[in-house]
């Protein structure tokens, strides 16, 4: 009786203290969503550069932006990537919310913003630094930078949330290094880290915490 | 029974809190009242018991113009707690 009682008391000590510093409401159904948007923005990404009418298509559409023949080439990716990024964020939010009010956690807490803030920091400069890649006419080194950057800010947002995390961050940086030497196959290479990774990792997450 | 489990911590609002403030470097008043799930009036008489056992120390300051009070564990809190969680991990063992 009196045994029971310390074990509750020593279980609720560790719930409390894991539930304030980590942000465990994370949907893994946010890795599914964001890893079928990827496979989607890949298979664009593929069918634009696969295809002569295609681009020719979009160039008609944007010419009234006056941007040149290069500028106009990368805007077609960067916004396919805002527009992942967008999406992926969205619905990644909705999925995350509706987790935390079934486990009755907010959303917007301490642990949260550490992880949010704790994810930024390596993504913004990432961001920054593959801007300049595509700026310094270095496309092919974006796929790669952008699998290293982020796996770096998975490991470090790790602390914060679901310690799996960590693991992802960890393939996504091997991927990220690989590419590094097949350099011509960045676009598998993003499709697998971003796509397959995100749809493998969001499945096995669910399975673990939510299911 | 003789044990080294401290009375200040047999509450529970006040073993919640300490955890807290284990593993948080300083938590304001709403964080620490949103996680363990209790009311303003529970939540202060607690943190002013704990306070005069020097267990945690209480600051207020400006977050832009709202003042806000925030919480810290003491070192002799932190090491009092310690003890505690030792003691309930050895009285466990004992009782399986």
């Amino acid at each position: 009786m009196e045994s029971n009682q310390h074990l509750d008391n020593l279980a609720h000590i560790r719930s409390l203290m894991e539930k304030s510093t980590r942000f465990l409401s994370l949907s893994g159904l946010t890795g599914v969503a964001a890893g079928i948007y990827a496979l989607i923005a890949a298979f664009i990404a593929w069918w634009y550069l696969d295809n002569p009418t295609v681009a020719a298509t979009y160039s008609r559409l944007v010419h009234p932006l006056q941007l040149s023949g290069i500028l106009t080439h990368y805007l077609f990716f960067v916004a396919l990537a805002a527009a992942t990024v967008a999406l992926s964020l969205v619905t990644g939010i909705l999925f995350t919310m509706r987790k935390a009010s079934k486990r009755g956690e907010t959303v917007w807490n301490k642990a949260s913003k550490r992880m949010a803030i704790n994810l930024m920091i390596p993504l913004a400069a990432g961001g920054l630094f593959c801007a300049q890649l595509i700026n310094y006419g270095l496309p092919e080194l974006v796929a790669p930078a952008m699998l290293i950057f982020y796996g770096l800010a998975l490991i470090n947002g790790s602390k914060y949330t679901l310690e799996d995390i960590r693991y992802l961050g960890l393939i996504e940086i091997a991927l990220g290094i690989l590419n590094l030497f097949l350099i011509s196959y960045g676009l598998w290479f993003w499709a697998i880290g971003f796509g397959v990774m995100h749809i493998v990792y969001g499945v096995v997450m669910y399975y673990k915490y939510e299911a | 029974m003789i044990s080294n489990l401290n009375k200040a911590f047999e509450n529970r609002v006040r073993l919640g809190l300490m955890s807290l403030l284990m593993v948080n470097e300083q938590l304001d008043f709403n964080s620490i009242k949103e996680m363990l799930e209790i009311t303003d009036g529970n939540l202060a008489s607690h943190v002013t018991a704990l306070e005069k056992a020097g267990y945690i120390t209480i600051m207020k300051e400006f977050v832009g113009r709202k003042p806000q009070t925030s919480y810290k564990a003491t070192a002799a809190g932190i090491k009092a707690f310690q003890e505690h969680l030792a003691a309930l991990e050895k009285l466990i063992r004992k009782i399986n």
